[in-house]
Protein backbone atom coordinates (compact mmCIF):
# COMPACT_ATOMS: atom_id res chain seq x y z
CA UNK A 1 0.00 0.00 0.00
CA UNK A 2 0.97 3.72 -0.73
CA UNK A 3 1.01 6.17 2.10
CA UNK A 4 -0.16 9.85 1.76
CA UNK A 5 3.40 10.64 2.40
CA UNK A 6 4.16 9.54 -1.73
CA UNK A 7 1.31 11.69 -2.77
CA UNK A 8 2.64 14.54 -0.71
CA UNK A 9 5.61 14.50 -3.14
CA UNK A 10 4.04 13.69 -6.41
CA UNK A 11 2.14 16.75 -5.23
CA UNK A 12 5.01 18.89 -4.66
CA UNK A 13 6.93 17.91 -8.05
CA UNK A 14 4.22 18.30 -9.77
CA UNK A 15 3.44 22.09 -8.51
CA UNK A 16 6.94 22.65 -8.99
CA UNK A 17 7.02 21.81 -12.84
CA UNK A 18 4.60 24.02 -13.24
CA UNK A 19 6.14 27.14 -11.07
CA UNK A 20 8.96 26.80 -13.41
CA UNK A 21 7.17 25.99 -16.70
CA UNK A 22 4.80 29.94 -15.78
CA UNK A 23 8.30 31.42 -15.06
CA UNK A 24 10.41 30.42 -17.72
CA UNK A 25 8.68 30.19 -20.79
CA UNK A 26 8.25 33.09 -22.64
CA UNK A 27 4.89 32.21 -24.71
CA UNK A 28 2.04 33.17 -22.42
CA UNK A 29 -0.40 30.01 -24.07
CA UNK A 30 2.20 27.65 -21.94
CA UNK A 31 2.22 29.88 -18.84
CA UNK A 32 -1.43 29.59 -18.85
CA UNK A 33 -0.76 25.59 -19.14
CA UNK A 34 1.36 25.70 -16.46
CA UNK A 35 -1.11 27.33 -14.28
CA UNK A 36 -3.81 24.25 -15.11
CA UNK A 37 -0.49 22.11 -13.98
CA UNK A 38 -0.23 23.63 -10.33
CA UNK A 39 -3.67 23.52 -9.80
CA UNK A 40 -3.63 20.09 -10.81
CA UNK A 41 -0.89 19.77 -8.30
CA UNK A 42 -3.38 20.74 -5.54
CA UNK A 43 -6.50 18.66 -6.47
CA UNK A 44 -4.05 15.77 -6.30
CA UNK A 45 -3.49 16.62 -2.78
CA UNK A 46 -7.08 17.49 -2.22
CA UNK A 47 -8.07 14.38 -3.33
CA UNK A 48 -5.25 11.86 -1.71
CA UNK A 49 -5.74 13.72 1.19
CA UNK A 50 -9.33 13.40 1.48
CA UNK A 51 -8.45 9.42 0.82
CA UNK A 52 -6.38 9.13 3.54
CA UNK A 53 -8.45 10.78 6.21
CA UNK A 54 -12.09 9.80 5.16
CA UNK A 55 -13.02 13.56 4.97
CA UNK A 56 -15.30 14.38 2.05
CA UNK A 57 -13.98 18.07 2.42
CA UNK A 58 -11.05 17.62 0.44
CA UNK A 59 -13.12 16.37 -2.67
CA UNK A 60 -15.64 19.20 -2.24
CA UNK A 61 -13.02 21.73 -2.10
CA UNK A 62 -11.40 20.52 -5.53
CA UNK A 63 -14.85 20.63 -7.10
CA UNK A 64 -14.63 24.51 -6.43
CA UNK A 65 -10.98 24.37 -7.61
CA UNK A 66 -12.74 22.94 -11.08
CA UNK A 67 -15.24 26.12 -12.08
CA UNK A 68 -11.70 28.41 -11.02
CA UNK A 69 -9.55 26.96 -13.63
CA UNK A 70 -11.94 27.07 -15.90
CA UNK A 71 -12.87 30.72 -15.42
CA UNK A 72 -9.32 31.40 -15.32
CA UNK A 73 -8.85 29.39 -18.42
CA UNK A 74 -11.90 31.15 -20.06
CA UNK A 75 -10.86 35.09 -18.81
CA UNK A 76 -7.06 34.25 -19.57
CA UNK A 77 -7.40 32.95 -22.96
CA UNK A 78 -9.23 36.08 -24.16
CA UNK A 79 -7.40 38.70 -22.73
CA UNK A 80 -4.77 37.09 -25.16
CA UNK A 81 -7.05 37.18 -28.27
CA UNK A 82 -7.60 40.70 -27.27
CA UNK A 83 -3.61 41.42 -27.04
CA UNK A 84 -3.25 39.53 -30.08
CA UNK A 85 -5.71 41.69 -32.09
CA UNK A 86 -4.15 44.54 -30.76
CA UNK A 87 -0.63 44.13 -31.06
CA UNK A 88 0.52 40.48 -32.70
CA UNK A 89 2.13 39.67 -29.34
CA UNK A 90 1.60 36.00 -27.83
CA UNK A 91 5.23 36.15 -26.22
CA UNK A 92 5.45 37.85 -22.86
CA UNK A 93 8.49 40.20 -23.62
CA UNK A 94 6.42 42.01 -26.61
CA UNK A 95 4.13 43.55 -23.84
CA UNK A 96 6.22 46.19 -22.00
CA UNK A 97 4.05 49.58 -22.44
CA UNK A 98 4.51 49.87 -18.49
CA UNK A 99 8.15 49.53 -18.70
CA UNK A 100 9.37 53.16 -17.07
CA UNK B 1 -3.62 1.79 -4.36
CA UNK B 2 -0.75 -0.78 -4.79
CA UNK B 3 3.27 0.60 -5.28
CA UNK B 4 3.45 -0.22 -9.06
CA UNK B 5 0.32 1.77 -10.74
CA UNK B 6 1.30 3.90 -8.09
CA UNK B 7 4.42 4.32 -10.12
CA UNK B 8 3.82 3.96 -13.58
CA UNK B 9 0.62 7.08 -12.90
CA UNK B 10 3.28 9.04 -11.22
CA UNK B 11 5.86 8.69 -13.21
CA UNK B 12 3.82 9.39 -16.25
CA UNK B 13 2.39 12.32 -14.53
CA UNK B 14 5.61 14.00 -13.57
CA UNK B 15 7.06 13.12 -17.64
CA UNK B 16 4.29 14.21 -19.20
CA UNK B 17 4.05 17.80 -17.40
CA UNK B 18 7.84 18.06 -17.63
CA UNK B 19 7.46 17.25 -21.55
CA UNK B 20 4.50 19.60 -21.57
CA UNK B 21 6.35 23.03 -19.95
CA UNK B 22 9.44 22.29 -22.38
CA UNK B 23 7.81 21.64 -26.03
CA UNK B 24 8.13 24.60 -28.56
CA UNK B 25 4.45 23.73 -30.05
CA UNK B 26 2.04 24.94 -27.62
CA UNK B 27 -0.36 22.24 -29.48
CA UNK B 28 2.01 19.42 -28.76
CA UNK B 29 2.12 20.71 -25.32
CA UNK B 30 -1.81 20.30 -25.09
CA UNK B 31 -1.51 17.28 -25.95
CA UNK B 32 1.03 16.25 -23.35
CA UNK B 33 -1.15 17.95 -20.92
CA UNK B 34 -4.27 15.77 -22.00
CA UNK B 35 -1.73 12.67 -21.20
CA UNK B 36 -1.21 14.02 -17.78
CA UNK B 37 -4.82 14.39 -16.73
CA UNK B 38 -5.96 10.83 -18.53
CA UNK B 39 -3.31 9.80 -15.86
CA UNK B 40 -4.40 11.81 -12.96
CA UNK B 41 -8.36 10.72 -13.79
CA UNK B 42 -7.01 6.99 -13.14
CA UNK B 43 -4.83 7.79 -10.17
CA UNK B 44 -8.56 9.60 -8.52
CA UNK B 45 -10.41 6.17 -9.77
CA UNK B 46 -7.89 4.29 -7.81
CA UNK B 47 -8.22 6.85 -4.59
CA UNK B 48 -12.35 6.03 -4.45
CA UNK B 49 -12.95 9.31 -5.85
CA UNK B 50 -15.29 8.21 -9.25
CA UNK B 51 -17.09 11.17 -9.78
CA UNK B 52 -13.94 13.49 -9.52
CA UNK B 53 -12.19 10.90 -11.84
CA UNK B 54 -14.88 11.45 -14.65
CA UNK B 55 -14.97 15.25 -13.75
CA UNK B 56 -11.40 15.36 -14.87
CA UNK B 57 -11.98 13.87 -18.20
CA UNK B 58 -15.16 15.75 -19.09
CA UNK B 59 -14.46 19.33 -17.73
CA UNK B 60 -10.75 19.65 -17.28
CA UNK B 61 -10.01 17.18 -20.68
CA UNK B 62 -12.81 17.90 -22.53
CA UNK B 63 -13.48 21.44 -22.09
CA UNK B 64 -10.70 23.34 -20.28
CA UNK B 65 -7.96 21.83 -23.09
CA UNK B 66 -10.15 22.03 -26.06
CA UNK B 67 -10.69 25.74 -24.97
CA UNK B 68 -6.74 26.10 -25.39
CA UNK B 69 -6.84 24.26 -28.82
CA UNK B 70 -9.46 26.63 -30.18
CA UNK B 71 -7.57 29.81 -28.81
CA UNK B 72 -4.20 28.18 -30.39
CA UNK B 73 -6.37 27.69 -33.82
CA UNK B 74 -7.92 31.03 -33.78
CA UNK B 75 -4.72 33.20 -32.83
CA UNK B 76 -2.53 31.17 -35.52
CA UNK B 77 0.70 31.71 -33.65
CA UNK B 78 3.73 30.98 -36.19
CA UNK B 79 6.58 33.15 -33.68
CA UNK B 80 6.66 29.97 -31.32
CA UNK B 81 8.37 28.19 -34.18
CA UNK B 82 11.21 30.87 -33.88
CA UNK B 83 12.97 32.41 -31.47
CA UNK B 84 14.29 30.76 -28.08
CA UNK B 85 11.83 28.86 -26.28
CA UNK B 86 12.66 30.15 -22.47
CA UNK B 87 13.35 33.97 -21.27
CA UNK B 88 16.25 34.96 -20.35
CA UNK B 89 15.98 34.88 -16.81
CA UNK B 90 16.09 31.28 -16.46
CA UNK B 91 18.65 30.69 -13.86
CA UNK B 92 16.91 32.87 -11.75
CA UNK B 93 13.52 30.98 -12.03
CA UNK B 94 15.27 27.80 -11.22
CA UNK B 95 16.64 29.64 -8.33
CA UNK B 96 13.31 30.56 -7.41
CA UNK B 97 11.89 27.02 -7.60
CA UNK B 98 14.52 25.29 -5.75
CA UNK B 99 13.96 28.01 -3.14
CA UNK B 100 10.73 27.24 -3.10
CA UNK B 101 11.37 23.57 -3.17
CA UNK B 102 13.01 24.17 -0.30
CA UNK B 103 10.81 26.15 1.88
CA UNK B 104 7.88 23.32 1.15
CA UNK B 105 10.25 20.70 2.31
CA UNK B 106 10.93 22.77 5.49
CA UNK B 107 7.42 23.38 6.15
CA UNK B 108 6.91 19.21 5.86
CA UNK B 109 7.96 18.65 9.15
CA UNK B 110 5.44 20.35 11.10
CA UNK B 111 2.80 18.38 8.93
CA UNK B 112 0.67 16.26 11.38
CA UNK B 113 -1.97 14.62 9.81
CA UNK B 114 -5.46 14.22 11.86
CA UNK B 115 -7.75 10.72 12.90
CA UNK B 116 -9.17 9.60 10.02
CA UNK B 117 -12.91 11.09 9.69
CA UNK B 118 -16.35 8.81 8.95
CA UNK B 119 -16.14 9.12 5.37
CA UNK B 120 -14.73 5.27 5.64
CA UNK B 121 -15.88 2.84 2.85
CA UNK B 122 -18.61 1.60 5.15
CA UNK B 123 -20.18 4.88 5.31
CA UNK B 124 -20.05 5.00 1.59
CA UNK B 125 -21.26 1.80 1.25
CA UNK B 126 -23.95 2.67 3.52
CA UNK B 127 -25.11 5.43 1.65
CA UNK B 128 -24.97 3.91 -1.96
CA UNK B 129 -21.86 4.95 -3.86
CA UNK B 130 -19.11 7.36 -3.42
CA UNK B 131 -21.22 9.60 -5.57
CA UNK B 132 -24.70 9.58 -4.01
CA UNK B 133 -22.49 10.59 -0.32
CA UNK B 134 -20.65 12.93 -1.90
CA UNK B 135 -23.91 14.65 -3.53
CA UNK B 136 -25.27 14.67 -0.13
CA UNK B 137 -22.51 16.79 1.43
CA UNK B 138 -22.31 19.38 -1.28
CA UNK B 139 -26.26 19.47 -1.56
CA UNK B 140 -26.44 20.42 2.23
CA UNK B 141 -23.31 21.60 4.09
CA UNK B 142 -22.11 23.41 1.07
CA UNK B 143 -24.94 25.02 -0.84
CA UNK B 144 -23.90 28.01 -0.82
CA UNK B 145 -20.11 28.04 -1.89
CA UNK B 146 -22.08 25.68 -4.94
CA UNK B 147 -24.21 28.24 -5.85
CA UNK B 148 -21.49 30.89 -5.39
CA UNK B 149 -19.37 28.37 -7.92
CA UNK B 150 -21.93 28.71 -10.64
CA UNK B 151 -21.97 32.63 -10.01
CA UNK B 152 -17.87 33.37 -10.59
CA UNK B 153 -18.73 30.98 -13.89
CA UNK B 154 -21.26 33.62 -14.71
CA UNK B 155 -19.20 36.29 -14.72
CA UNK B 156 -16.24 34.34 -16.35
CA UNK B 157 -18.71 33.60 -19.30
CA UNK B 158 -19.50 37.38 -19.73
CA UNK B 159 -15.92 38.56 -19.02
CA UNK B 160 -14.46 36.83 -21.85
CA UNK B 161 -17.21 37.30 -24.26
CA UNK B 162 -16.70 41.15 -23.44
CA UNK B 163 -12.92 40.97 -23.86
CA UNK B 164 -12.68 38.76 -26.78
CA UNK B 165 -15.33 40.18 -29.23
CA UNK B 166 -14.57 42.15 -32.17
CA UNK B 167 -14.96 46.30 -31.20
CA UNK B 168 -18.57 47.30 -32.52
CA UNK B 169 -18.33 50.79 -34.52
Amino acid sequence: MVGPEAFLWLSLGLFLIGTLGFLTRRSIIIMLISIELQLNAVNLLLVSLSHYLQDPRGQVLVLFVIPVAAAEAAIGLAILMALFRLKAAAHVEQIKEMRG
Amino acid sequence: MSPGAFAYLGGMVLACAALAISRRNPVHSVLWVLVMFFHLAAIYLLLGAEFLAAVQVIIYAGAILVLFLFAIMVLNIRQEEMGPRFSGGWPLALALVLALAVMLLGAWGSLRLPEAGPFGPELLAQKGGHTKALGEVLYTTYLLPFELASLVLLVAIIGAIVLAKKRLK
